[in-house]
C-alpha cells in the first residue's frame, strides 16, 4: 500500500506544477492597467496651460456632457499621428476635448498646436507627470471618454478610425 | 560639564538627522513596494523611467500632504489595481500564494513527523 501510494503523490504534485507551468505559459507577461469603467473622475489641483491658474480637476467638467481626455506631449510620436483625429472630433458639437500636456516643454507644446491645429478646450499643464497618474495613465498618449464625472471608456495608445466609431456610438 | 556638553551636541546632530530623514526612509520603503509598470520586473525605486519618476514625484507629494502609507497604497491600488502592489494584500485572487506556502509546510511536517518520529 505505502509502496504504491508514494509514486502516485509525486505523479500527482508534478502533474498539478506542470499544469500550473503550462497555463502560465499561454498568459502574455505584458500587463496593461485594469480598465476601470464608471470609474469617477480624479479631483487634484491642476494647472492650466495658457492662463497658468491652478483649478480643481473636477471644475472642468460639467455633468450631462460628454468630454473626451487625451494626454498628449509634443515629444510623443504616435500623439502626431493621432492629431488629425483629435481636430475631426472636435468639431463634434456634443464633444468637447480636455487636454493633459504630459512633461513637456510650453514653448514646444504651442509650437505643436501652432502646426498641428488646437483641438482642445482646456489644457492642463503637467510639467511633473503626477496629473496622468491621477487618472491612472501610464504614457502617452491615452485617451479617456467622460460623461456625468465618469470615465466610460479608456484608450491607451493613439486613437484610430475603430475606437472613433466607439466613441460616436457610445456618445449616442 | 565638558562630556555632558559633548553629548548634548552629539544627541542635537543625531536628533536633527532622524527628523529629516524618516519621510526619506518611508518614501524609499514604498518605492521599492511599487511596481514599475512600463518597465517590468523593476520596482519604482530602480527605475529611471518617465512613469516611476512621476510617481517618485507623486509619492513624495502625498506624504506631505500627510498620506500615511496605507492610503498611499490603496491610492495607487485604486488606480492601477492590485499588480502595481509588491506586496498583495489577501483576497479571492491572491489565497492560493498566501495559504500554499503554509499547507507545503504543514503536509512536509506531517511527512517529517509519520516517517521519522513514529518510526522511532
Amino acid at each position: 500500500m505505502k509502496s504504491k501510494f508514494l509514486p502516485f503523490s509525486i505523479f500527482i504534485i508534478f502533474f498539478v506544477i506542470f499544469i500550473i507551468f503550462y497555463k502560465g505559459l499561454q498568459d502574455t507577461n505584458i500587463y496593461t492597467p485594469d480598465v476601470k469603467i464608471n470609474n469617477e473622475i480624479p479631483s487634484y489641483s491642476a494647472e492650466l496651460f495658457y492662463s497658468g491658474k491652478i483649478v480643481n480637476s473636477s471644475e472642468i467638467f460639467d455633468l450631462n456632457k460628454y468630454y473626451l481626455l487625451n494626454i498628449w506631449s509634443s515629444w510623443c510620436v504616435p500623439c502626431r499621428q493621432e492629431h488629425s483625429i483629435l481636430i475631426d472630433l472636435a468639431n463634434n458639437k456634443n464633444l468637447k476635448l480636455i487636454g493633459i500636456n504630459y512633461k513637456d516643454k510650453k514653448e514646444n507644446a504651442k509650437k505643436f498646436l501652432e502646426e498641428l491645429g488646437n483641438p482642445y478646450e482646456k489644457i492642463i499643464f503637467d510639467k511633473d507627470g503626477t496629473s496622468a497618474i491621477e487618472w491612472g495613465a501610464y504614457g502617452v498618449p491615452e485617451t479617456f471618454l467622460i460623461y456625468d464625472n465618469r470615465i466610460i471608456k479608456k484608450y491607451i495608445g493613439p486613437l484610430n478610425k475603430h475606437s472613433v466609431k466607439e466613441v460616436k456610438l457610445l456618445m449616442k | 560639564m565638558k562630556i555632558l556638553k559633548f553629548f548634548f551636541i552629539f544627541y542635537f546632530i543625531f536628533s536633527f538627522n532622524y527628523s529629516n530623514a524618516d519621510n526619506e526612509d518611508i518614501k524609499i520603503k514604498i518605492t521599492k513596494n511599487l511596481r514599475c509598470l512600463i518597465c517590468q520586473g523593476q520596482s519604482v525605486y530602480d527605475s529611471d523611467s518617465e512613469f516611476a519618476n512621476s510617481l517618485k514625484v507623486l509619492v513624495d507629494k502625498k506624504l506631505e500632504e500627510g498620506f500615511s502609507e496605507k492610503q498611499i497604497y490603496s491610492f495607487f491600488k485604486d488606480k492601477y489595481g492590485e499588480w502595481i502592489l509588491y506586496d498583495p494584500g489577501l483576497n479571492k485572487n491572491t489565497y492560493i500564494l498566501w495559504l500554499l506556502p503554509i499547507l507545503m509546510f504543514l503536509i512536509g511536517g506531517a511527512i517529517i513527523f509519520k516517517s521519522f518520529i513514529i518510526r522511532k
